[in-house]
């Protein structure tokens, strides 16, 4: 009886607070290098849509470098050639960056198509209405584009939000790193787990409820 | 700023062999992952477009988990979690299982998906003929459900690639963790890495070639 | 011979059929003519055994095809189908849509099929599309090809769910040459058709559904010539 109550005890109440810390950072981690990586990646979609040839040949191929090579590969490989330039860089800072230029790979191609789904007829007609370019961007372009392609950016802020947890490798105690700090000192592993877990589950169920009833009210 | 590193390149190319080596068992390791994750997810598939109530309950719950947690989590299951059962499994069993049980998660909607694109009306044609519904399942929905899931499944295997990198974590020595290992001996971190990268990059896209090569062949229609 | 007795048919709390009676003798042509939803379709499938039926029964050459014994898949190959929508396998090439049935039902040797599917190709002018895939062949073509499927299991009955209906206008004639060819040669039919012209000069009787009942049956001089019921006559005057 008492040795089950002294195992059971391994797993505290101020442990729970420390989990929920780090899921603050991965949240914390995953909101910066998302909306960070959302900016840029929009950034460079629009110039692949507009230079076929010299965009794919340029930006395209080292975008699609990101996709084709493990996060993980990647950051390691620039986190140490931040040391090698002798940049000084906090895991933290290191993680977002990498985090966010991988996200802005990913929302460039799902960018591109947005673009690229609202066709020429569509905007010669907003041309012909004395648009300029930028106003028929910003007006036509833009908040069509913007419906057809939500759900896939949905998709790529929960995929970046599960990725978060390689920053672990670097070594800044986010969810998965604390969690896994938390089941060696416990010896609780299915518990830390499970908490770990559920912390996920908190931190993206939300978006893709909030996703999914956006995508309901412009449907209507 | 100070910038007074210098390359070595050489002690990594001394080791491409073993690298190269070790981009085999992460090639084998994946592909097997698929395999396991078809088979599997073809079930969790079919459970949950009309399986009894449990057992669509408990495929849904894994689809979920798999969609919804990280990789890494799911590999951490495999590891710590199921040690707490007394089940310890070697680091190749771990990241293999994981591997599996995150393709069947995601290959179960993509088959979902592809039953559901193929029309009831191509069972009833192939009915009216006299086949029988094993035989309509396998020589018209199957066939038509590949071609609709080829490309997804592509993707997976790619992106089954990329997640075997996370065996590193758990001190399986597949590229990445060979790479690890041989970059922590030498202190060679970035070149090594830099090198692996660049095979990562080449394994990808021979796999996307391949895929490609294979479905001209595959689909004439 | 198909013999229909007393048939009901609901979905869900949706009476269907209401009791028909029916038989329809070897060579025989009937045309069943009637508004959409008066379970002309349905009766079709339940002749083939692709729908159950609440009440009744339905015998094909004597043998009971909602009977738990039955061998549906065997009683089947007597009855070849054309739907509406063709459902062509677009998988497969031309002959190979023909050629396979006749080999994975029927136990036909590779070699063999494939004669089997290109005679029945030609049977209905497509001897020219013999490798093309359904998806480069037009609706009526296709439409085609779904019946040189069904003859190529050799059936004693043809059943036609609207084969018409879903083509383009200037697609609809070489489907009717190709059904009325086959009345010539003296195959068995029952066609649920809107052709009105095709019932009339084709079919040696015409019935008439409405609401789940089969409210007239007759030659066709008298279904459109004098109908009987109020209801046929309303619907032929909309028709025309």
């Amino acid at each position: 009886m008492n040795d089950s109550i002294a195992f059971f005890s391994g797993f505290g109440p101020k442990d729970l607070w420390i989990l929920a810390q780090a899921a603050w950072q991965t949240l914390l981690i995953s909101a910066l290098s998302i909306s960070g990586g959302t900016v840029v990646g929009i950034f460079f979609g629009w110039i692949l849509s507009e230079s076929k040839v010299v965009g794919a040949i340029t930006i395209g191929f080292i975008l699609d470098a990101f996709r084709s090579i493990p996060l993980i590969i990647q950051l390691v490989l620039f986190y140490n050639l931040f040391n090698v330039i002798g940049l000084a860089v906090s895991p933290f800072m290191a993680g977002v960056i990498i985090l966010g230029v991988y996200t802005s790979a990913l929302v460039a191609s799902v960018a591109r198509g947005g673009i690229e789904s609202v066709g020429t007829p569509m905007r010669r007609a907003g041309r012909s209405l004395g648009l300029s370019y930028f106003q028929t961007m910003r007006h036509v372009v833009w908040p069509i584009g913007l419906r057809a392609v939500f759900p896939s950016w949905v998709g790529v802020a929960l995929g970046v939000l599960k990725d978060s947890a390689l920053v672990s490798v670097l070594g800044h105690p986010e969810l998965l790193k604390v969690a896994r700090d938390l089941i060696t000192r416990t010896q609780q592993p299915l518990l830390v787990l499970a908490v770990a877990g559920a912390f996920y589950f908190a931190l993206s169920f939300p978006i893709s409820r909030y996703a999914a009833h956006l995508e309901r009210k412009w449907q209507s | 700023m100070n910038f007074d590193y210098t390359f070595h390149w050489r002690p990594v190319i001394r080791k491409l062999p073993e690298l190269l080596e070790a981009s085999l068992v992460t090639l084998q390791i994946s592909v097997l992952s698929m395999i396991i994750g078809i088979g599997i997810g073809l079930v969790l598939a079919l459970l949950r477009m009309g399986g009894p109530k449990y057992l669509s309950w408990i495929a849904t719950a894994w689809v979920e988990t798999a969609r919804n947690t990280p990789a890494l989590f799911q590999l951490f299951f495999f590891s710590f979690g199921l040690g707490a059962f007394g089940l310890h499994l070697t680091p190749y069993f771990i990241v293999l299982a994981g591997l599996s049980f995150n393709n069947a998660g995601y290959l179960a909607e993509n088959f979902r998906g592809g039953f559901q694109a193929v029309p009831d009306t191509q069972m009833r044609a192939a009915r009216s003929l006299g086949m029988s519904a094993t035989q309509a399942y396998t020589r018209i929905i199957i066939p038509q459900v590949f071609r609709i899931v080829y490309h997804p499944m592509t993707n997976q295997l790619v992106w089954a690639v990329l997640m075997s990198s996370l065996a590193m974590i758990v001190g399986f020595r597949e590229l990445a963790g060979e790479t690890q290992a041989q970059a922590f001996k030498t202190f060679r971190i970035f070149e090594y890495f830099a090198v692996t990268a660049l095979i990562y990059y080449v394994m990808v896209k021979m796999i996307l070639g391949i895929s490609r090569l294979l479905s001209w062949r595959l689909f004439r229609y | 011979m198909i013999e229909i007795k007393e048939l009901h048919k609901y979905f869900g709390a949706l009476h269907v059929l209401k009791g028909i009676d029916l038989n329809v003798k070897k060579g025989e042509v009937l045309s069943i003519i009637g508004a959409s939803g008066s379970g002309k379709s349905t009766l079709l499938y339940c002749i083939n055994g692709l729908e159950a039926i609440q009440k009744g029964e339905v015998k094909v050459d004597g043998v009971s095809v909602h009977d738990k014994g039955t061998d549906l898949n065997k009683l089947r190959t007597k009855m070849g189908m054309v739907f509406q929508q063709w459902n062509s396998f677009p998988h497969l090439s031309a002959l190979e849509n023909v050629a396979l049935a006749p080999r994975i039902v029927k136990g036909k040797s590779k070699s063999e099929s494939r004669e089997i599917a290109r005679a029945q190709l030609e049977h209905v002018g497509l001897n020219d599309k013999i490798d093309v895939y359904p998806s480069a062949l037009s609706g009526g073509q296709q439409q085609r090809l779904a019946i040189a499927r069904a003859l190529a299991m050799e059936p004693e009955y043809m059943l036609f769910d609207e084969a018409t209906s879903a083509l383009d206008p200037e697609l609809v004639g070489e489907v009717l040459d190709t059904m009325r060819l086959l009345a010539e040669e003296g195959m068995t039919m029952i066609c649920v058709t809107h052709e009105m012209g095709f019932a009339r000069d084709v079919s040696d009787r015409v019935a008439y559904f409405h609401e789940g009942v089969m409210e007239e049956i007759g030659p066709p001089e008298q279904i459109f010539g004098k109908p009987e019921s109020a209801h046929t006559a309303k619907f032929l005057a909309n028709v025309r």
